[in-house]
């Protein structure tokens, strides 16, 4: 009960702050919104107008007040570029990314338990060298490189999908999964890469534990060692991992949706960002980065449900 | 052979071999690197353009060659500045404690919250874009995972006996700080500092190819993928080199913080 009470009061600060964060980087850096929106050519008459429409004539702190009870409202504000409410920009784009980041997340776990187990069980072999080598290689390469490769190689050589022909899952379901696997393994990858060396060292770890010991001298066979002990335990080590990745996927996600034109929360971001709709951005960054803190939450709530050492350790 | 060799030398050779190539491409490129030449626009490599040209018809092997002396610059710029900003942090945070030290926590668990590179993208939106920009934004990205190192180095040694024992000397607490903890602290920050040049060419990469990272006309990695995209089928060449530099660069780095974290710390 103790460890659930500080883990909420950390989640309330931590929210609060990040709204706090983000309210002074878009609000205390120098610049105004106002004259990045219509340039330096602009008259002071319609600069005055703008600020006044968008709020920031007004002091700093009403000004939070009144984002935050809009956020409260459900109301996010307008979006400069798009000239709409940016909740209703949002609505449309977030079950793009969250099936994306599904299937990442789906693909990573897939491929990297087993891949973790099998090097493992290989150690001080050459197996084990080669699939150091290619996870070495696989944090290395960055998605949006990948995705240009895939685009190359598997879009127009070998025509497996339409490279730019983003297909939406109203149109075709198994066009738009067809196409969503590309960008989905270019994310994977890496991640693929830094999950399977983190098995791989939990599982060795594990298996030099006195129980696996004591497993062996009863005469249970490696397998029933390995598979009905050991791997459980192991992958209890890689749940806390999980936060982080949602993490990771999401900053993938931002760039290579934007190599696959695949129309989701990512390319919304960075396009508020290079149309310098500071409002869509600042409401996207909060959004997104609560979302992350709050499945951090629930995961580590798990976590501690599963493993109840936690609790006494990190209390 | 000393534990975390062949990954030392694996990434010295790489690291050093674009280190020189950068060096180098101050004083020599085969080519002027914005030169163009509408004849030779596409042109596969070959014993004239070992990389080929792109659409402009610019030498590309003399683009990346100077590619790799901006990209290293903002690496190196980032690690160091954020290193630097990331230890004064922990180092106050996990001496001090207390309150000042919840309150530095919080906003580096906030900014830890936001993924990666989304710390970078709200920097370029609020200040203009430029080379110095990019810096600054990956710079601040890049301190909470610094400050955390430091402060968790910083709290192992605060209550050892060595250092109880120049405090009863009447040592100061900014000379405990820097000359006693500091070094202790040291192998943890290095391996940190070598990875972290890896992860900083991830990030300017990725920036530069979205349009928010080092502005053309100066030549970079990343953006060089982005224009390489739109002719891929044309001149698949103009994504490959750049690309297997960057992979080839994290590589390099992340084979020397692997082999120093396996020497000094394991």
């Amino acid at each position: 009960m103790r460890y659930l009470f500080r883990k909420t009061m950390i989640l309330v600060a931590t929210v609060l702050m990040i709204t706090v964060l983000t309210f002074l980087a878009f609000h205390v850096l120098p610049g105004d919104p106002a004259q990045m929106i219509l340039g330096t050519q602009a008259t002071e008459e319609a600069l005055n107008a703008l600020r006044e429409q968008l709020g920031t004539n007004l002091p700093m702190h009403v000004q939070y007040m009144n984002w935050m009870r809009g956020f409260l409202h459900g109301d996010f504000g307008n979006s400069i570029r798009y000239s709409k409410p940016v909740a209703e920009l949002l609505s449309g784009r977030i079950p793009v990314t969250l099936i994306l980041g599904s299937m990442v997340m789906i693909l990573t776990l897939a491929v990297s338990i087993p891949l973790g187990v099998f090097a493992a069980r290989h150690k001080n072999t050459w197996v084990e060298q080669v699939v150091n080598f290619v996870t070495i290689i696989g944090i290395s390469v960055p998605g949006f490189f990948l995705s240009i490769l895939f685009m190359w190689i598997f879009g127009l050589i070998l025509r497996l999908f339409a490279p730019g022909n983003y297909v939406s899952y109203t149109d075709s379901v198994s066009g738009f999964f067809s196409f969503m696997i590309w960008p989905a393994l270019a994310i994977a990858i890496p991640q693929i890469a830094m999950l399977t060396k983190y098995i791989r060292t939990s599982v060795i770890d594990e298996l030099r534990l006195d129980y696996v010991r004591t497993a062996k001298g009863k005469g249970n066979a490696p397998n029933a060692i390995l598979y009905g002990h050991v791997l459980k335990n192991a992958i209890i080590s890689v749940i806390p991992l999980i936060g982080m990745m949602i993490g990771d996927i999401f900053s993938g996600s931002i760039i290579v949706e934007q190599v696959f034109g695949i129309p989701g929360v990512g390319r919304l971001l960075i396009s508020s960002v290079t149309s310098r709709d500071f409002i869509l951005t600042q409401t996207l960054v909060v959004y997104i980065a609560v979302i992350i803190v709050l499945t951090n939450f629930v995961v580590d709530i798990v976590i501690q449900a599963i493993d109840p050492r936690i609790r006494i350790n990190n209390w | 052979m000393r534990k975390g060799t062949p990954e030392l030398v694996i990434g010295g050779i790489l690291t050093g071999a674009i280190v020189i190539m950068a060096i180098v491409s101050i004083f020599y490129t085969p080519y002027d690197i914005n030169a163009m030449d509408a004849a030779r626009r596409m042109a596969a490599p070959s014993a004239v353009h070992l990389f080929g040209t792109d659409n402009l018809g610019r030498d590309i092997f003399s683009r990346v060659m100077a590619g790799s002396r901006f990209t290293l610059l903002v690496a190196v710029a980032t690690v160091l500045s954020s290193a630097f900003f990331g230890t004064v942090l922990g180092m106050i945070s996990g001496f001090v404690g207390g309150f000042i030290d919840e309150f530095i926590m919080r906003v580096i668990d906030a900014v830890n919250s936001y993924p990666g590179i989304m710390v970078a993208l709200i920097i370029v939106t609020v200040l203009p874009y430029g080379n110095f920009t990019i810096v600054v934004a990956l710079c601040i990205m890049f301190v909470p995972s610094f400050t955390r190192i430091v402060r968790t180095g910083v709290l192992q040694y605060k209550n050892a006996d060595f250092v109880k024992n120049n405090k009863v000397f009447g040592v100061s607490d900014f000379r405990l700080l820097v000359v006693h903890i500091l070094p202790n602290v040291f192998p943890l920050l290095l391996s940190s500092v070598v990875v972290g040049l890896s992860n900083a060419i991830l990030a300017e990469s990725g920036m530069s190819y979205l349009g928010l990272g080092i502005q053309p006309p100066t030549p970079s990695w990343g953006r060089m993928l982005f224009e390489a995209q739109s002719i891929i089928f044309r001149a698949p060449w103009y994504a490959i080199a750049p690309g297997l530099m960057i992979v080839a660069t994290i590589v390099g780095f992340h084979c020397i913080g692997e082999g120093l974290r396996k020497r000094y710390l394991a």
